[in-house]
């Protein structure tokens, strides 16, 4: 492979970021492990981060900035979204404009299941002449609220799924309004315009009784979330680097050569789907639960549109990639909160910047060379 | 299904008519394909040979007519079935997939053969008993990580592998030896789109073959390429014949065609005009008038 001669500053500037990931890769896997788990001890640590050189990255460091293991608690749901949203976009190629459907599938799953003040379970107590006090267990409302969103997600794309591009985009923005349009206009179940609140946690409805999972100290909320998304970083990695991520790509990148490979597309792009919605659903969840109240209008079209950006500037289809564009995008804005209104202006000259001097996202997506095993004596140098 | 000579039908193309709007691109053609020979499917530019490939392929449906392989209807099944009943091409204006690994270019061929979906490949809960040389190797130097190996080592024992990780090692093994086969294992874990055009096709031919396929069509494998490269492509398809399967080969340099094909069937403005050994071919006049002004090597 021939390199070319490249003068551009901004060819330069590009070539400098992009060496370390590469880097990275050609460590020994023993060391990457390591790394890597250095790296989790590390997040469990960060809302207690009190290292001298490293106290200025806390939110509360500045006047007026925010609880700093509640913005790393959004963080986490919001890295959680760009996993889930990157299996639709990064892998299998279809551009969702409406993942915040999904986000409110999870939050209302939870508020409706699990509060005593939501509709659906009053009217449960009615059919059933539960007592006051009933509502579904929190721990009993994951699975449901895992459920209802991955259903939500075949139901939209069973019969959507046939179009393709722009048109599935265009769909899929609609589908997200709908949502939260029809959760507003329908009180009688859903709460309507005022929302739900009382929504439970682990130890149950919100109360100041609640030891652990309370109000006030959100760093257990966190610790929660960064579970789970561990969990689910496992869980995408064995997908991707299996038979089903291999069709996700090869349908991503020519849904018509993979099909005559023997790749069923739509059942693939139906799984994409589902497993997408699934952890969209399982942030919202986790969203709802910490908040212990939600209304439709906290689930706008402009929250999709960042969703994307998320995933577009950490690098869509880079698992990697996307986590850290969604922890800057929700980070950023919070850590710069003394700069008030410029902090907006700031940040889309950022996007600007990142989309500039890294077209492909912050950490591109690069399909690592298979390890070879046993056969890589075999296998000359590249040429 | 045979033919009265006794022969093997593997592909019958039955009437097959096919028109865009105002366009015949296939107009009621037929002939049949028998198992292990190679036929050479000719004709000008826009003669509907590639749509022909289309219609065996599930892309395009036939206006009327239907295509049967293997003595089952093809015609109304979706391309990946078709893929599964053995029918494998490659295309004329390449089409893999670009920003995946040569390597795993041909592993998504070799997946159509194997069963793990979303719940095995996250669960791994299948799980078989392997012989011995098949478990994890123990190998390491270094303590810890001999010791993690002895661990999966033993758990593979007792537990067997997951289907998953035995169709992985297969799918690997398998791809590896196709590259091999078609020259370029050295590539495997280039990007696809990083290879140079000619190893680009010689990964189409690997990638189709992967699936197992019984007939393996071939559309224009050889544009582009030089004289020499030409030689190592007949022997190639020669080769691939020899090792069982039968091929459809659509090809423009008549040097190659005449060379390496049992039987060739003519296309012109999407009607059969000719059908018969290369040389009968060769002499039939309507192929000397189509051919005419056409192209100079005809
Ligand atoms: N999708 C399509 N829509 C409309 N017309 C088409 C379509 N596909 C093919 N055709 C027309 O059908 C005819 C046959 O095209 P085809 O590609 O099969 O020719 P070919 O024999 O493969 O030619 P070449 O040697 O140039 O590859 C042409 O006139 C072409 O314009
Ligand atoms: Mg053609």
């Amino acid at each position: 492979m021939t390199e070319v001669t490249r003068n551009n500053p901004l060819d330069r500037i590009r070539d400098l970021t992009g060496g370390v990931g590469s880097r990275f890769r050609a460590l020994p896997k023993w060391q990457r492990y390591a790394a890597f788990l250095a790296f989790v001890v590390f997040l469990y640590y960060l809302p207690l981060l009190g290292i001298p050189g490293l106290v200025w990255l806390r939110t509360d460091s500045i006047d007026g900035g925010n609880n700093w293991a509640g913005v790393l608690f959004t963080c986490a749901i919001y890295v959680l979204i760009a996993i889930g949203l990157n299996v639709v976009i990064g892998l299998a190629g279809l551009l969702d404009l409406g993942y915040v459907g999904f986000f409110a599938v999870g939050a209302y799953s939870v508020a409706l299941f699990g509060s005593r003040q939501s509709p659906v379970v009053a009217a449960l107590q009615n059919r059933f002449n539960l007592s006051e006090d009933w509502a579904v267990t929190w721990a009993v409302c994951i699975p449901i609220a895992l459920a209802i969103a991955m259903i939500s997600g075949v139901l939209l794309g069973w019969p959507t799924l046939r179009l393709r591009g722009d048109y599935l985009a265009i769909v899929t923005l609609g589908f997200g309004e709908i949502i939260r349009i029809v959760v507003r206009n329908s009180p009688s179940w859903s709460g309507g315009p005022s929302g739900v609140a009382a929504i439970p946690g682990p130890q149950g409805a919100p109360s100041p009784d609640n030891t652990v999972f309370g109000l006030i100290d959100v760093k257990p909320w966190y610790w929660l979330a960064l579970t789970v998304v561990l969990l689910v970083v496992f869980g995408v990695r064995r997908l991707e680097n299996s038979r089903v991520g291999r069709a996700w790509l090869a349908v991503r990148e020519d849904e018509d050569a993979a099909a005559v490979m023997g790749v069923y597309p739509f059942k693939f792009k139906l799984w994409a789907f589902a497993i997408g919605a699934a952890l969209g659903g399982l942030s919202g969840f986790l969203f709802a639960s910490r908040g212990g109240f939600i209304e439709p209008e906290q689930f706008n079209a402009q929250l999709s549109i960042l969703f994307v950006a998320m995933v577009v500037v950490g690098g869509s289809g880079n698992m990697a990639g996307v986590a850290l564009g969604a922890f800057l995008l929700a980070y950023l804005p919070e850590r710069f909160r003394d700069f008030n209104e410029w902090r907006f202006l700031v940040f889309g000259l950022a996007l600007v910047l990142v989309m500039l001097l890294r077209p492909q996202g912050l950490i591109p997506s690069r399909r690592r060379a298979r390890e070879l095993k046993d056969r890589q004596e075999e296998v000359a140098p590249g040429v | 299904m045979s033919d009265p000579t006794g022969r093997e039908v593997l592909l019958d193309v039955d009437h097959v008519t096919l028109r865009f709007g105002g366009v015949v691109a296939l107009n009621d053609v037929s002939f049949q394909l028998y198992k292990g020979e190679i036929l050479g499917l000719i004709g000008p530019n826009g003669a509907g040979k590639t749509t022909c490939f289309n219609v065996m392929t599930g892309v395009y449906k036939p206006t009327s007519g239907a295509v049967t392989f293997d003595s089952q209807r093809i015609t109304g099944r979706k391309p990946h079935q078709i893929n599964r009943m053995g029918v494998a091409r490659t295309f004329q204006n390449i089409r893999l997939f670009p920003e995946m690994t040569a390597l795993e270019n041909v592993m998504v061929g070799t997946d159509s053969r194997h069963y793990t979906s979303v719940v095995g490949a996250l669960f791994r809960l299948y799980r078989k008993r392997v012989k011995p040389e098949e478990l994890p190797v123990v190998n390491s130097d270094n303590g810890l990580i001999r010791t993690i190996q002895q661990i999966r080592r033993t758990s593979a024992k007792i537990f067997g592998l997951s289907r998953h990780t035995l169709e992985e090692r297969a799918g690997e093994r398998k791809s590896l030896d196709l590259l091999r086969f078609v020259g370029i294992e050295q590539r495997a874990n280039d990007l696809a789109r990083n290879l140079p055009y000619g190893d680009q096709r010689r990964l189409e031919i690997a990638r189709a073959l992967a699936t197992e396929p019984k007939l393996l069509c071939l559309d224009e494998p050889a544009a582009g390429f030089n004289p020499a490269e030409k030689e190592e492509l007949m022997q190639l398809i020669k080769q691939v014949r020899d090792m069982g399967y039968t091929v459809l080969l659509i090809e423009h340099d008549m040097r190659l065609v005449m060379g390496v094909t049992d039987r060739i069937v003519v296309l012109e403005f999407g009607k059969k005009i000719a059908e018969g050994s290369p040389a009968e071919v060769r002499e039939n006049p309507k192929v000397i008038a189509a051919y005419l002004g056409e192209s100079a090597d005809a």
